[in-house]
């Protein structure tokens, strides 16, 4: 009954997408239409294929198959989007990558939300799926709830990202940062994401542990604030069904401030609650150490979710916003630098008395580095919010430098090293192809963010300071033109950065995959001993 | 009163109340006495289960 029910909904799906298609008044609308067609008529001839064949019996064993997939697409969106960022660097720095010919398609207007999106949606969002997926079946014990529904979320993400990407390059986006899809894209993450918060709350539901591990505490609060905040961020009319143009619901300061409410959580519960939830649960299974403090990380958990939740007003210091709302984000964004702390010292000290495991097991090493510079970004952002260095700080180049020691040395290292942990794992493999490959990797990764962080830092501070001098009778002393020609070494700089940041990705794609097809076979009887009961 | 009055009155005043209320209250249940047990347990649950969803025979275990 069920495969009849799909095929009639992939059906008229396709037609509908067809005629989409047909009545289609911008070009991104159009390709979409035929994107959705050729997927959802792909999906009506594998169901028919499949209609009235014996089911195979359910499996009761954990739900690998996606997370495996989940790798991959992590792997690879990881190396797409730091290409990506590689060449947009390169564009600033040399203004004739711009090329002519791509004018409109593949200029830095157009390129700069797909690295954007692809780095935190696509390789942070497929990062953060399959080790949440990952983990929640491990410290629940049970298998992921909803049959085939954990790999609807899989591919219906996926898809939201090739929708979105190419919308970026067709031009049809709303504006809106890090939330630029538009109206029909956002409805279709929205269901996926209905259908993500439905998997994860129901393998917990079904758990066969007593207690809800902390990191499962993480990674739900990160499903539920991106809900809410996409939902009100992206609250808007589509001008035309057939169209992918819309207006906003909201407009001016309100606009704004909904905005960065959503741009400063989607950093506060996408690229760190829910990356906090990989740390809370590789590190002390890398480091075979139970976290160092559990009390530390509930108190850690719930003062993060408390203050997180009012830092976005200090995006708009100095703007028509109130002052008091301001203030308030940038009280918030000070006291917030604490429970950042607490999360930090308590990964870290969950390696006191191995500390060993530094010098002799590079995954660690890219694990603790992560904290690191989580550590760094969760002071340096907390400054930059207090309004005084903000008014140095804001539009400049400190802002890009500061996202990335976060991005790339946080979210990037820890997702290296979820990666590491997870593919002998996944794959029956004893251990990894090479270890001195991740050393490589980590050094690459680690200078390649130090030449990106402290260029920007130059640059930055730079810029700002150029921008505000003035002469004798007070007048600017610098055109913008100035600030742009001055910062070119530093953008050389940056793009070199990019480059060993990106080879450092491509050689881990690389040990990676050896790692799956040739590396050492565990010897499961060895490997699963009985488990005693307590 | 505008009803953006009212929310914001109640927002700095009861609402930061409870919410303020509300965390210490669950510091002072991380560090109840007798918690210790619990947390160490809860830690170290990420040591079990690695290969197969079986459970480890404990507490939840027939519950379901």
């Amino acid at each position: 009954m069920w495969d009849y029910i799909k095929l009639v909904i992939f059906g008229l799906t396709a037609v509908l997408a067809v005629i989409c298609a047909n009545y289609a008044r911008d070009l991104a609308y159009q390709v979409h239409a035929i994107i959705i067609f050729a997927v959802a008529g792909g999906m009506f001839v594998y169901t028919l294929r499949q209609v009235d064949e014996p089911k195979p019996v359910a499996a009761t064993g954990y739900m690998d198959d996606v997370i495996r997939a989940g790798v991959i697409a992590t792997a690879f969106w990881g190396v797409v989007g730091f290409l990506a960022g590689t060449y947009i660097a390169f564009q600033l720095a040399f203004p004739a990558l711009n090329f002519e010919w791509a004018q409109g398609y593949a200029n830095f207007g157009r390129l700069r939300p797909l690295h954007t999106s692809a780095v935190i949606f696509a390789f942070g969002g497929n990062a953060l799926i399959c080790t949440s997926f990952y983990i929640v079946q491990r410290t629940s014990a049970a298998r992921l709830w909803g049959g085939n529904l954990p790999w609807f979320v899989f591919w219906g993400y996926n898809l939201f990202i090739v929708l979105a990407a190419t919308g970026y390059l067709l031009g049809a986006t709303q504006s809106k940062e890090y939330a630029e899809p538009e109206w029909y894209v956002d409805l279709w993450l929205t269901v996926v994401w209905v259908a993500y918060l439905a998997v994860f709350l129901g393998t917990i539901m079904t758990r066969k542990e007593k207690h809800i591990y902390v990191a499962n505490w993480f990674f739900l609060s990160f499903i539920v604030t991106v809900a809410m905040l996409h939902l009100l961020n992206n609250l808007a009319l589509p001008v035309s069904v057939f169209g992918s143009r819309s207006v906003h619901v909201f407009a001016g300061v309100q606009d704004a401030m909904i905005q960065w409410w959503y741009g400063h959580n989607a950093v506060g519960f996408f690229l760190t609650a829910g990356f906090l939830g990989m740390m809370y649960y590789f590190i002390p299974k890398q480091a075979e150490k139970p976290v160092y403090s559990y009390k530390l990380s509930i108190i850690h958990f719930w003062a993060l979710i408390f203050l997180y939740i009012w830092a976005g007003p200090h995006h708009l210091h100095y703007t028509a916003l109130p002052d008091w709302a301001a203030t308030l984000g940038m009280v918030f964004s000070v006291i917030l630098w604490m429970p950042s702390w607490g999360g930090m010292i308590n990964g870290l000290m969950t390696l006191s008395g191995a500390w060993d495991k530094l010098r002799t097991d590079p995954v660690i090493r890219m694990m603790v580095v992560s904290l690191g510079f989580y550590g760094m970004s969760t002071f340096e952002g907390p400054m930059m919010s207090i309004r005084a260095v903000n008014s140095l700080s804001h539009y400049t180049d400190w802002t890009i430098g500061h996202v990335h020691s976060g991005a790339l040395g946080w979210n990037g290292m820890i997702t290296f090293g979820a990666l590491y942990f997870l593919t002998p794992r996944l794959w029956g493999r004893s251990n990894l192809y090479s270890l001195s490959l991740v050393n490589w990797h980590f050094w690459l990764a680690t200078i390649g963010i130090v030449l990106y962080a402290s260029s920007m830092w130059v640059t930055g501070i730079m810029e700002g300071l150029m921008w505000r001098e003035v002469d004798a009778n007070g007048f600017l002393v610098n055109s913008f033109a100035d600030t742009v020609s001055a910062k070119f070494p530093m953008y050389v700089v940056r793009g070199l950065g990019g480059v060993l940041f990106l080879s450092g990705a491509l050689i881990m794609c690389y040990n990676l995959w050896m790692t799956a097809t040739r590396g050492p076979v565990a010897d499961t009887a060895a490997d699963a001993p009985a488990v005693p009961a307590e | 009163m505008e009803l953006y009055t009212i929310l914001r009155a109640f927002a700095d005043s009861w609402m930061l109340l409870f919410l303020f209320c509300f965390f210490l209250g669950v510091v002072f249940w991380a560090f109840r006495p007798g918690s210790r047990r619990e947390h160490d347990e809860c830690a170290n649950l990420i040591f079990r289960n690695d290969d197969a969803p079986d459970g480890s025979g404990d507490d939840m275990k027939g519950a379901l």
